[in-house]
C-alpha cells in the first residue's frame, strides 16, 4: 500500500465545518426526541401506516425502475445518436426539476383530464392521482433517472470485448445480455437500485402534488413528517428519527457498493 | 474447409485492402508492424466488423459479402477467436467459461465436454475463477473455451503477447500441439518471428493495411520484399538507386548481379557477410573496412554490428569471434559477394 498524500493543513477547518454541518441536524433530532414516549409513538397506527406505505411504495418504484430502466439504460448505452441524446436529456430532467413541477406535469399527463389519464382510467378501473398507485408512479418518476444514469454509466464502462467473445462462442445478443452483461454489471445495478430506492423513500414534492396527502393511501413518511410538524412536533421528530434509522440500516451493510471503495 | 478473405475496410486512419487464403489444416501467421491492420482483419473474419467491400468465405459459405451482400453475425459463423488477454468471463469459473460455448448439449453434458477440454490443455483446477489463474493458465482456459465451441476455423490474436517468458515456451508448445490437431484453417496474429517459426506454415505480412508479402518462411528469408520483413527476419536491408550493376546507397555503393534500373531494396543475410582481419584476396566484389560497434551473442552464433558508411550486421561462429579478435573492437574487412545480394525493384 502506498501511503496517502499528506493532508494540507489549510483544508482542515473547512473540512471539519462541512462534517459538522451534516452532524448537527442529527444531534438536534436526537436531543429533541421524545425518548420516553418513543416506543408508544412508534407503535401508533398513523406512524405504522405511513411506514408500511412508504416501504411498499418505494419498493414498487424501485422494481419499476429496474424493469423499465434497465432496458432503457441498455438502449442509451448501445450507441450514440441524436435521438439517444434527446432521450437522455428527457430522463435527466426529473433530477433537475423541482419535484413539485414534476408532480404538476404528471397531473397534466396522467391526471383525470390529462393527456392519456382520461383514456387510461376506464382501462385501469381507477384514476391514478390521489391513489397509492399514483404514489408509486410519482416516486418512480423521480427515482428512475438515478438508476438509468448509473446503469448507463456502468454499461459504458464495461469492456465490450467480453460481449464479443461471447458472440464468437455462439451467443446471440439476448444470451450475451443475460449471461455476460448483466452479471458483469451487478455491482452497478446494486448501487443504482439503492440510489433509486433512497430517492423514492424520501420523495415528497411530486407525491404530494400528484397523489395528495391522504392518510393510509398516499401519506408516506415524508408527508407524515410534514403533516405532523404543524400539529404534533414530537411525532414529526419521531418519524424523522425512524427515517434516519431506516436509511442507516440500509446504507450501512451496503456501504461497500454505495461508497467509493478505499 | 478453406478460409478465403478479400478485405476492404476504412477505419480511422487505417485503410485495409488485404486478400489471403488459409487452407484447411494449415496455419498462417499474420505479421506486421503496429497499426498495420492485423487485429482489424481478424475482427472482420470473426464478424465483429463489417466489410466496406470484398468478401469472406469459409468453405462454400459466404460470411460477408460487403454492404450489399450477405452478413453472417459472429454467433452463427462458427469461427473461434482467441484474444490476446484471454477475455475469460470474470464471474464464471474456468469450467463454466469453457462450457459456455459448448453447443447443442445438456448442461451436464456440456460440463463433461468442458472438463475434458480443460484436461487436454493441462488445467487441473476447473473450479477457479479467472482472477485466480496465472496469465498462462488463463490463456489455456481460453484456448479450451475456443476449441470446445467446435469451430470450423480458428483465429488467434497475439496469443503469446501477454504471457511472461517462463510460461511462454510451454504455452507455445501447447498451442502448436492443438493447432496441429485442429482440422480447419488456423490464422494467428503474431509479432514475434520466433513464435511464427514455431507455429506457422506460411506467413502473410501486412503493412499499412496491405499484404506486402506472403509465403513460406524460406521464401521470406531468401527474398524479403520490404525493410520490415528484412528487419523481422534479421536480414540486412538497404534502399538505393540501381544503375549498371551498382546500387548507390548514400555515400556507399554495392556491386550487384542484376540489370535492374531504378529504386531497389537490397537485402543480404548476415551469414553471407564475411569478416577478415586482412584484406581478402579473390572474388568478392564488395569489400570495405568497417569498425566493429558491438557483439550480440546468440545460442550458436554471434551477430556482429558494423559501422561506417554502410552499417551491416554479420553473423559468424564463436570460433571466428576469437580468431578475428572481434571483442577487441577496431576495424575489420567486410566482404559480400555480388551474388549474395538480393535486389528487389520497388
Amino acid at each position: 500500500m502506498t501511503p496517502a498524500p499528506r493532508f494540507p493543513v489549510l483544508l482542515w477547518l473547512p473540512a471539519a465545518l462541512a462534517a459538522a454541518f451534516f452532524l448537527l441536524p442529527l444531534v438536534g433530532l436526537c436531543q429533541r426526541a421524545p425518548w420516553s414516549s418513543l416506543a408508544t409513538r412508534l407503535a401508533s397506527p398513523a406512524i405504522r401506516d405511513a411506514l408500511w406505505l412508504s416501504l411498499q411504495c418505494s419498493a414498487a418504484a424501485t422494481t419499476l425502475s429496474l424493469l423499465f430502466g434497465l432496458p432503457l439504460a441498455a438502449w442509451l448505452a448501445a450507441g450514440s445518436s441524436r435521438l439517444r441524446t434527446a432521450v437522455r436529456v428527457l430522463v435527466t430532467l426529473p433530477m433537475v426539476l423541482p419535484p413539485v413541477v414534476g408532480g404538476v406535469a404528471m397531473l397534466l399527463a396522467y391526471g383525470r383530464n390529462g393527456l392519456i389519464g382520461s383514456a387510461a382510467e376506464p382501462w385501469l378501473g381507477f384514476a391514478l392521482p390521489f391513489t397509492t398507485p399514483g404514489v408509486v408512479l410519482a416516486e418512480t418518476y423521480v427515482a428512475m433517472p438515478f438508476f438509468v444514469l448509473a446503469v448507463e454509466g456502468g454499461l459504458r464502462g464495461l469492456d465490450p470485448r467480453y460481449a464479443e467473445a461471447a458472440a464468437t462462442l455462439g451467443a446471440g445478443p439476448g444470451r450475451v445480455f443475460r449471461t455476460v452483461t448483466v452479471p458483469m454489471l451487478l455491482p452497478t445495478l446494486r448501487s443504482g437500485l439503492l440510489l433509486a430506492w433512497a430517492r423514492a423513500l424520501g420523495e415528497f414534492g411530486a407525491t404530494i402534488t400528484f397523489a395528495g396527502n391522504l392518510a393510509g393511501a398516499t401519506r408516506t413518511m415524508p408527508l407524515a413528517v410534514y403533516t405532523a410538524l404543524e400539529t404534533d412536533p414530537d411525532a414529526a421528530i419521531t418519524l424523522s428519527l425512524l427515517m434516519v434509522g431506516i436509511a442507516a440500516a440500509v446504507l450501512f451493510p451496503l456501504r461497500r457498493h454505495w461508497l467509493p471503495s478505499r | 474447409m478453406k478460409l478465403a478473405a478479400d478485405l476492404h475496410l476504412r477505419r480511422g486512419t487505417l485503410r485495409l485492402d488485404a486478400g489471403f487464403v488459409v487452407a484447411p489444416g494449415s496455419t498462417v501467421a499474420l505479421l506486421g508492424p503496429n497499426g498495420a491492420g492485423k487485429t482489424t482483419a481478424l475482427r472482420c473474419l470473426a464478424g465483429l466488423l463489417r466489410l466496406d467491400a470484398g468478401s469472406i468465405t469459409l468453405g462454400e459459405r459466404r460470411l460477408d459479402g460487403g454492404p450489399d451482400g450477405p452478413f453472417v453475425p459472429p454467433e452463427h459463423r462458427g469461427i473461434g477467436l482467441l484474444f490476446q488477454d484471454h477475455l475469460l468471463f470474470p464471474h464464471r469459473t474456468a469450467l463454466q467459461n469453457v462450457a459456455y460455448g459448448v453447443r447443442g448439449a445438456s448442461r451436464k453434458r456440456a460440463r463433461a465436454i468442458a472438463g475434458a477440454w480443460l484436461e487436454r490443455v493441462g488445467i487441473a483446477t476447473p473450479e477457479l475463477r479467472p482472477a485466480q489463474l496465472s496469465g498462462g493458465q488463463a490463456q489455456r482456459v481460453a484456448l479450451a473455451r475456443a476449441l470446445a465451441s467446435n469451430p470450423s476455423a480458428l483465429l488467434l490474436d497475439e496469443p503469446l503477447a501477454a504471457i511472461d517468458a517462463s510460461a511462454r515456451f510451454e504455452l507455445r508448445r501447447l498451442l502448436r500441439e492443438h493447432l496441429r490437431a485442429f482440422p480447419g484453417p488456423r490464422l494467428l496474429v503474431l509479432h514475434d518471428i520466433a513464435d511464427a517459426l514455431a507455429l506457422a506454415d506460411r506467413l502473410v505480412v501486412l503493412e499499412q493495411g496491405q499484404v506486402v508479402q506472403a509465403g513460406s518462411i524460406n521464401d521470406l528469408v531468401c527474398r524479403p520484399r520490404s525493410r520490415y520483413v528484412a528487419d523481422l527476419l534479421g536480414v540486412n536491408s538497404f534502399v538505393g538507386d540501381c544503375r549498371d550493376g551498382h546500387v548507390r546507397l548514400g555515400a556507399a555503393s554495392l556491386t550487384v548481379a542484376t540489370a535492374t534500373t531504378g529504386e531497389v531494396l537490397v537485402t543480404v543475410h548476415p551469414r553471407a557477410v564475411s569478416l577478415f582481419r586482412s584484406r581478402p584476396e579473390g572474388s568478392p566484389r564488395n569489400v570495405w573496412l568497417a569498425p566493429v560497434l558491438g557483439l550480440e551473442h546468440q545460442l550458436e552464433r554471434v551477430r556482429v554490428e558494423l559501422g561506417g558508411a554502410l552499417p551491416v550486421v554479420a553473423e559468424v561462429t564463436r570460433a571466428a569471434v576469437d580468431e578475428l579478435r572481434l571483442a577487441d573492437g577496431g576495424e575489420v574487412w567486410v566482404a559480400i559477394k555480388a551474388t549474395e545480394l538480393v535486389v528487389t525493384a520497388r
